[in-house]
C-alpha cells in the first residue's frame, strides 16, 4: 500500500455561530494523484481546504505532511510547506501584469527597482515548463477567465507548491477552457504535482481524477477509487438525506396563476447568460421549488423577479401585470414578498433595532403612519405581535438586530416579509445557516401560507428542503431548466441529483409542462 | 442588552470628552504664565455672569441649526460639508430681504428666513444632484462650493448691498421690522433660540417619527437593504441634503437677523464645521443636538473669555474638538471593554436560560 | 478681451502658473500615494497647514531654511502616521478622522503660532527663512521659455521632480507594486503574505511627507510668512486633481497644472474690470466642473459596458429562439 503524502486526521471545526463545518474528518492524499473532493454546498469541503491552507484553524485534529506533523497557522506557512491554493474568487490584482502578479510579495530586485525582466522571464520559463501559456506582460484585467486561472496556478507553482488545491476551478470556465485545464492538470501530475480538485461536476471527476473523497454534512463519506464507483453511486452518497425534518403537509390545491415567466434571459457582469431562456408558471396555493447547485442562475432569477435587476430579455408577469419598468416598491405592492439569500446585506440593517427592521417595507402604510407622524403604538403592537408569533428570542423590540443569533435574524426577516399578506412569496435559501428550530418554524410557516392561498417560489440548494417542502419542482443547471417535476413525491434523490449535476435532462416537452397552459 | 449599549456609548463619549479636556488643560498649563487664572476663566468664565451665560446661549443658536443640518445629511451617509456655505449664503439672502425697508413686522423676518433657507437648500442640493446624476463625490464638490459661496456672497454684498457710507465692507442697515426680538434682558439672546429649539424638536420628530426620516436613516445604515425594501434611495439622498441645506440656510438667516445690524462677514463663519462636531457629539440624533451644541458653545465662550483676559489663545478649543471627534468616532476605542460587556451579558442571559 | 489675452500669453503668467501649481502638485502626489494604497486622505489640507507653520517656526529657530523644510516634512509625515493610527488601529472612519485633523490644524496652528511668537494670525514676529530660488544657467537664456522655467523656488523644481520619482516609485519598485496591490485587491495582497496595514501606514506617512513639502512651500517659498488658513482649500483641490488625473502621476500633474492655471488666472485677472470675487471663484468652480466631467465619464463608461452586454444578451436570446 502506498503511503500517504499528506493526511488530515480527525479534523473538527466549529464556527463561532455554532455551525459544525467539519466533524472528525479524515482526508488523505497520495503523492502525484489528482484527488477529488466532492459534496453539496455547505458539506464542509471549502472549510477543510481552508484549514489545510491556513485560512481557518481547527478545534481538533492534526495535519501530517510526509509523516511529520505540521501546524499551518497562516497561508504563508502553507506556502512554505509547498501547499498552494487557487481560490474560486481569483486573488489577482487586475491592473498589474501577469508577471507582477506572479512575483507579488517576493519580488526579484535590481537595485531599488523591481526586476521586471527577471519576473517576466521566470514567468515564461514556468509557463513553458507546465505548458500553461500566458503572456507575462499582459494586464490581468484584459485577460479572459481561463487565462486568469492559469496565472493563479502558476502563482502557486512559482511559490513552490507541490500540493495544489483547486476550488471549483471549472465553475467559471467554458467547456473548451475546461478541456484545456484538464490537459494542463494532467501534465502537472506527470511532473510530480499533487492536486486536490473540488467540484460538483461528476463527469469531470470521472474524466480527471484518480481518487475521490465524498463529504456530506461536515463528515467524510469515505474515499474511493474513481474507477470503482459510478456517477449514480457518487450522487447518492453526496445528496443522501440523513436528518429528516418532517413537515406536516397536506396535498396542494393549486388555483390560478400568480407568476408567469416567459423566455427570460439574464446576462451577468461577465457577459455570460446566467439565466438562459427559461419559462415557467407558479400557481396560488402551491410551492414550486427551484433546485440546483448554487450559481446555476437561481440568484439572477430572483433578482429579476424582485426588481433588484432590470429585465434584459423575456417577460415576467406577477398577478397579471408585466413587471418590466416597475420599481421594487411597485412590485412589492403587487403582493410580492422576498426572503433574500444574503440576509445581512439585503434583509436587515444590523445596527437598527428589531422594531424598525420589521417596518422596512411597510413604514409608509396607512396602518403605521398618519398623514405626517408615524403611529408608535401600532408599531409597537405590531413588533410585539410578530416577535411573539415568530418566537424571535430577544430582550426587547429595541434590541439591535446584530445582537441576535442567525436564526433569529432570519425570523425577523421572515416575520416582516410574511406579515404583509403576500400573494407571491419568493424565498431564496430561507433556512441557510440557521438552527434547526428556526428552520422548522420557517418551513412550517411557508406551508401554512401556501394553504392560505399564497404562491411560493422556493429557491434552495438544500435538497432536503426542496424535496420536503415543494409540491412541484424545477431544476436549474447552467442557467437552464433541466427538469420539471410535477409531483415531487414521485421523485427520488438519486434522480434529482442527476438533474442537478446536469447528467440527465428532460425533453423540451416535459419541461414545457411547467407553463401550466 | 440595548440599555447596556447606550450606557456604554455614554461612558465612551464622556471619556472622550474628558481626555480631550485633559489634553487642553495640559496645553494651557504649558502655554500660560498664569495657568490657574486661565483655567478658571476657561472652565467657569461662562457661568460668572448672566451676560456671559447669555453669550453661550447666543452661540448655541447657530450651532443648533448647523448641527441638525449636518446630522440629517450624515444620517443618510452623505458626507456633504456644504452646511458652511449654506449658512453663509443663507445670511446673505436674508440680508437682501432684510435691507428692504417697506415690509411689515413678523412678515419681514419670516420672508428673510425662508429666503435664506431656500438658498441653503438649493446650495446643498447641487452636490446631491451631482452625486445622484454623475456619481461625483459630494464631499469634494461641497467643499469646493463652500469657497464659491464665499466669493459669490462677498460679490453680492459688495456690488448690490454695500453701504458705501459705512466705512467698512458691510451691507446697508437691516430694517427694524426684520429684526428678531431679544428674549432675555441684559443679553443678546434672541427669538432665534426659540426657533432653533422648535426646529430641533421638529427635526427629531422628522427623523424618528415620519416615513421620510425613516427612509433617510435606513438608506444611511444599509442602502442595499433600503433599496430591497422598496425605497427610492436616489431621492432620499437628495432629500436629506436639500433639507440639511434648508436648515443650515435658515440658521444663517436667523443669525444675521438676530445678532447683526448689518451683514459684515468677510469670511466663512465656521459654523458649518462646528455643526459637524455637534452632529458627531450627538451621534446624529436630533434629541442630543442641544447637548452637543451647548457643550461646544460653552467651550467656545470659555475659551474666548480666557483669551480676552489671559495670555492663552482661544484656538485651544480646536485641539479639544479634534481629539473628541477622533475618539468618539473611533470604533475600537474601548471596544475591548465593550466586548467584555457583551460577553458578560451573553453569559448571564445563557445562565438564566433565556 | 485684448487685455485678457495679453495676460494669458505673457511670460509672467507662465511663470505664475508653475509657481501656484507647486503646492497643489505636492498635495496631489500625496493624494495619489494614499489613493493607490486604498485609503482616501482628505487631511491633506490640514497636513499642509501644520507643515507650513512648522517650516516657519523651525527655520526661525534654527536660522536655516533647510532645517525648516526638514521639520515641515517630518511633521507632515507624523500627522500622516497619526491619521493612520486612528483609521487603521482605532478604526475611526477615515473621513471623520481627517476632518478632525483639518479642524485641529485650522485652530491649532493659530494657537501654536501665538504661543511661539505671540503673533495673531500671521507670523510677523518670527524671522523665518525662505528656501532659495534657482536660476538654471542654460535654460535661463532661452527666450520666452527661459523666464518661465528658470528662477523658481527650489521646491517648484522638486515638485515636478516628485512626479517622476513618484512614477518610478509606484511603477518600478517592489514597495510601489505592493502599494498598488493593496489598494486594488487587499485580499490578493494578503494571500501572498503582504501586511495590508503596514503598507497603508507607509502610504499615509509618505502622503503626509509630500503634503509637508507643499506646506513648506506655502510659507517658505510662495510667501515668506505663515498666515491663518493660508492653504485655502489647496489640499482639497489636489484631491480633485488626483482623481481627475486618473490616479496616475502624470495625469495628476497635468490636472494640477490646469488648476494652477486657473489659480494663476485668478491672480492675474485682478487687473481686469471683472469683479474680483468671480475671479477668485475660478479655481474652485473649475475643480467642481472637472470633477463632474471626470465622474460622469466614468459612469458613462460603465453604462456603455452594460449596454453592450445587454445587446449581446438580446442577440444571444434571439439565437436561442431561432434554434
Amino acid at each position: 500500500m502506498q503511503t500517504d503524502f499528506l493526511s488530515m486526521n480527525n479534523i473538527t471545526k466549529v464556527y463561532p455561530n455554532g455551525i459544525v463545518a467539519n466533524d472528525g474528518v479524515d482526508f488523505s492524499l497520495r503523492k502525484g494523484e489528482i484527488h477529488a473532493l466532492v459534496g453539496e454546498n455547505g458539506a464542509g469541503k471549502s472549510t477543510l481546504m481552508k484549514i489545510l491552507f491556513g485560512l481557518e484553524h481547527p478545534e481538533e485534529g492534526e495535519i501530517l505532511l510526509k509523516g511529520e506533523s505540521i501546524h499551518v497557522s497562516s497561508p504563508n506557512v502553507a506556502i512554505e510547506h509547498g501547499i498552494g491554493m487557487v481560490h474560486q474568487h481569483f486573488m489577482l490584482v487586475p491592473s498589474l501584469t501577469v508577471a507582477e502578479n506572479m512575483v507579488l510579495g517576493s519580488e526579484p530586485r535590481r537595485g531599488i527597482y523591481t526586476n521586471i525582466k527577471k519576473a517576466e522571464s521566470e514567468t515564461l520559463e514556468l509557463s513553458r515548463k507546465y505548458n500553461l501559456t500566458v503572456e507575462p506582460s499582459a494586464r490581468i484585467r484584459d485577460l479572459p477567465v481561463g487565462i486568469k486561472q492559469k496565472v493563479e496556478i502558476l502563482k502557486a507553482l512559482y511559490r513552490g507548491a507541490e500540493i495544489l488545491i483547486l476550488d471549483e476551478p471549472t465553475a467559471v470556465l467554458t467547456p473548451q477552457e475546461t478541456k484545456e485545464l484538464f490537459e494542463e492538470l494532467h501534465l502537472l501530475k506527470e511532473k510530480g504535482s499533487t492536486i486536490i480538485f473540488i467540484s460538483h461536476k461528476l463527469h469531470e471527476i470521472k474524466e480527471l481524477c484518480d481518487r475521490l473523497t465524498i463529504m456530506r454534512n461536515g463528515r467524510s463519506q469515505g474515499v474511493f477509487n474513481v474507477a470503482d464507483v459510478t456517477e449514480k453511486e457518487i450522487s447518492r452518497l453526496m445528496v443522501g438525506r440523513d436528518v429528516i425534518l418532517e413537515v406536516d403537509k397536506g396535498p396542494a390545491a393549486p388555483a390560478e396563476i400568480s407568476l408567469k415567466v416567459r423566455n427570460l434571459t439574464v446576462v451577468n457582469d461577465f457577459g455570460k447568460n446566467a439565466v438562459n431562456n427559461i419559462s415557467f408558471s407558479l400557481r396560488k396555493g402551491e410551492i414550486l421549488g427551484v433546485a440546483g447547485v448554487e450559481g446555476n442562475g437561481q440568484g439572477e432569477l430572483v433578482e429579476i423577479l424582485t426588481g433588484l435587476q432590470r429585465i434584459n430579455f423575456g417577460s415576467v408577469e406577477i398577478e397579471g401585470e408585466n413587471i418590466a419598468g416597475k420599481t421594487i416598491k411597485e412590485i412589492r405592492n403587487l403582493g410580492t414578498c422576498h426572503i433574500p439569500e444574503d440576509r445581512m446585506t439585503y434583509g436587515v440593517a444590523e445596527t437598527l433595532d428589531i422594531e424598525q427592521n420589521l417596518l422596512a417595507d411597510k413604514h409608509d402604510s396607512p396602518r403605521f403612519t398618519g398623514k405626517i407622524l408615524t403611529r408608535p403604538k401600532v408599531i409597537r403592537e405590531n413588533s410585539l405581535k410578530l416577535i411573539g408569533e415568530y418566537r424571535i428570542k430577544c430582550g426587547s423590540p429595541l434590541e439591535e438586530v446584530k445582537m441576535l443569533s442567525g436564526g433569529n435574524i432570519q425570523k425577523v426577516v421572515v416575520a416582516r416579509e410574511f406579515s404583509s399578506d403576500p400573494k407571491l412569496i419568493i424565498a431564496d435559501q430561507p433556512t441557510r445557516g440557521i438552527d434547526v428550530g428556526a428552520t422548522e418554524f420557517i418551513r412550517k410557516r411557508l406551508v401554512e401560507l401556501r394553504d392560505e392561498g399564497s404562491a411560493v417560489l422556493l429557491v434552495s440548494a438544500d435538497l432536503n428542503e426542496v424535496m420536503e417542502l415543494s409540491d412541484s419542482l424545477i431544476v436549474m443547471y447552467n442557467g437552464e431548466i433541466t427538469a420539471f417535476i410535477e409531483d415531487v413525491r414521485s421523485l427520488s434523490e438519486e434522480e434529482l441529483g442527476l438533474y442537478m449535476l446536469g447528467i440527465k435532462k428532460q425533453t423540451d416537452g416535459e419541461i414545457g409542462r411547467a407553463l401550466h397552459v | 442588552m440595548f440599555k447596556q449599549k447606550r450606557l456604554f456609548e455614554l461612558v465612551r463619549t464622556v471619556l472622550a470628552v474628558l481626555i480631550a479636556l485633559i489634553v487642553a488643560l495640559v496645553t494651557i498649563l504649558f502655554a500660560s504664565d498664569e495657568p490657574g487664572r486661565a483655567l478658571s476663566l476657561f472652565l467657569f468664565g461662562p457661568l460668572d455672569s448672566l451676560r456671559h451665560f447669555g453669550n453661550v446661549l447666543e452661540m448655541m443658536i447657530p450651532l443648533l441649526f448647523t448641527g441638525l443640518a449636518v446630522s440629517i445629511m450624515f444620517s443618510a451617509a452623505q458626507f456633504n460639508l456644504g452646511a458652511e456655505g449654506a449658512f453663509f449664503l443663507g445670511g446673505i439672502t436674508a440680508t437682501s430681504v432684510a435691507i428692504n425697508q417697506s415690509l411689515l413686522p413678523v412678515v419681514h423676518p419670516v420672508l428673510s428666513i425662508l429666503a435664506g433657507g431656500l438658498t441653503g437648500a438649493l446650495f446643498c442640493g447641487i452636490p446631491a444632484l451631482l452625486k445622484v446624476k454623475w456619481n461625483a463625490s459630494e464631499l469634494v464638490s461641497s467643499l469646493m462650493f463652500n469657497y464659491v459661496a464665499l466669493f459669490l456672497g462677498l460679490y453680492l454684498i459688495n456690488y448690490y448691498m454695500r453701504d458705501v457710507d459705512a466705512g467698512a465692507m458691510v451691507s446697508f442697515k437691516l430694517a427694524d421690522t426684520s429684526k428678531l426680538i431679544r428674549i432675555i434682558p441684559k443679553t443678546r439672546v434672541h427669538f432665534g433660540l426659540i426657533l432653533a429649539a422648535l426646529t430641533v424638536v421638529a427635526g427629531y420628530y422628522f427623523m424618528y417619527r415620519t416615513r421620510w426620516g425613516y427612509r433617510i436613516r435606513l438608506t444611511g445604515l444599509n442602502s442595499s437593504f433600503a433599496r430591497y425594501s422598496g425605497i427610492q434611495t436616489a431621492s432620499v439622498i437628495i432629500l436629506s441634503q436639500v433639507l440639511g441645506g434648508f436648515i443650515a440656510g435658515s440658521g444663517g438667516a436667523i443669525e444675521i437677523l438676530g445678532m447683526y445690524r448689518r451683514f459684515s462677514w468677510q469670511s466663512l463663519p465656521g459654523y458649518g464645521w462646528d455643526g459637524i462636531i455637534v452632529a458627531i457629539l450627538a451621534r446624529n440624533n436630533p434629541a442630543l443636538i442641544p447637548v452637543g451644541a451647548f457643550f461646544l458653545a460653552y467651550l467656545r465662550i470659555g475659551a474666548d473669555l480666557m483669551a480676552r483676559s489671559s495670555d492663552v489663545q482661544s484656538e485651544v478649543v480646536y485641539i479639544i474638538q479634534g481629539v473628541m471627534i477622533v475618539l468618539i468616532a473611533a470604533e475600537s476605542f474601548l471596544a475591548h471593554y465593550r466586548h467584555k460587556l457583551v460577553y458578560r451579558e451573553a453569559r448571564k442571559t445563557a445562565a438564566s436560560g433565556k | 478681451m485684448a487685455d485678457f489675452f495679453n495676460i494669458i500669453f505673457s511670460v509672467d503668467f507662465g511663470y505664475a502658473v508653475l509657481r501656484v501649481t507647486t503646492p497643489i502638485l505636492f498635495a496631489a502626489m500625496g493624494a495619489l500615494i494614499s489613493d493607490k494604497a486604498g485609503v482616501i486622505n482628505i487631511a491633506l489640507e490640514g497636513m499642509m497647514l501644520i507643515s507650513a507653520l512648522t517650516g516657519v517656526i523651525m527655520s526661525a529657530l534654527s536660522h536655516s531654511a533647510g532645517l525648516g523644510l526638514l521639520g515641515a516634512v517630518i511633521v507632515g509625515a507624523l500627522v500622516g502616521m497619526v491619521l493612520a493610527y486612528f483609521a487603521l488601529n482605532l478604526k475611526t472612519d477615515v473621513i471623520l478622522a481627517a476632518i478632525a485633523i483639518n479642524l485641529i490644524a485650522m485652530g491649532g496652528t493659530v494657537f501654536v503660532l501665538f504661543m511661539v511668537g505671540g503673533d495673531k494670525g500671521i507670523s510677523s514676529s518670527l524671522a523665518s527663512k525662505v528656501l532659495p530660488r534657482i536660476d538654471i544657467p542654460l535654460i535661463r537664456s532661452i527666450p520666452v521659455l527661459g523666464p518661465i522655467l528658470s528662477g523658481h523656488n527650489i521646491l517648484t523644481y522638486l515638485a515636478f521632480l516628485s512626479v517622476w520619482v513618484m512614477y518610478i516609485f509606484i511603477y518600478r519598485t517592489p514597495l510601489g507594486l505592493r502599494i498598488r496591490a493593496v489598494g486594488e485587491n487587499a485580499d490578493a495582497a494578503d494571500s501572498v503574505g503582504i501586511s495590508v496595514r503596514k503598507i497603508q501606514y507607509t502610504a499615509l506617512i509618505l502622503s503626509g511627507a509630500l503634503a509637508g513639502f507643499g506646506g513648506a512651500y506655502m510659507s517658505m517659498g510662495y510667501v515668506s510668512w505663515f498666515s491663518k488658513n493660508m492653504t485655502a482649500g489647496r489640499g482639497f483641490i489636489a484631491l480633485a486633481a488626483e482623481a481627475m488625473g486618473g490616479a496616475t502621476p502624470h495625469g495628476a500633474m497635468f490636472t494640477s497644472l490646469l488648476f494652477g492655471m486657473f489659480d494663476a488666472l485668478s491672480n492675474s485677472l485682478q487687473t481686469l474690470r471683472v469683479p474680483a470675487e468671480f475671479i477668485q471663484m475660478i479655481p474652485y468652480l473649475a475643480t467642481v466642473i472637472g470633477l463632474v466631467i471626470y465622474a460622469a465619464n466614468k459612469t458613462e463608461q460603465i453604462k456603455r459596458i452594460q449596454a453592450h452586454q445587454n445587446r449581446e444578451a438580446r442577440k444571444g436570446a434571439q439565437e436561442v429562439k431561432l434554434l
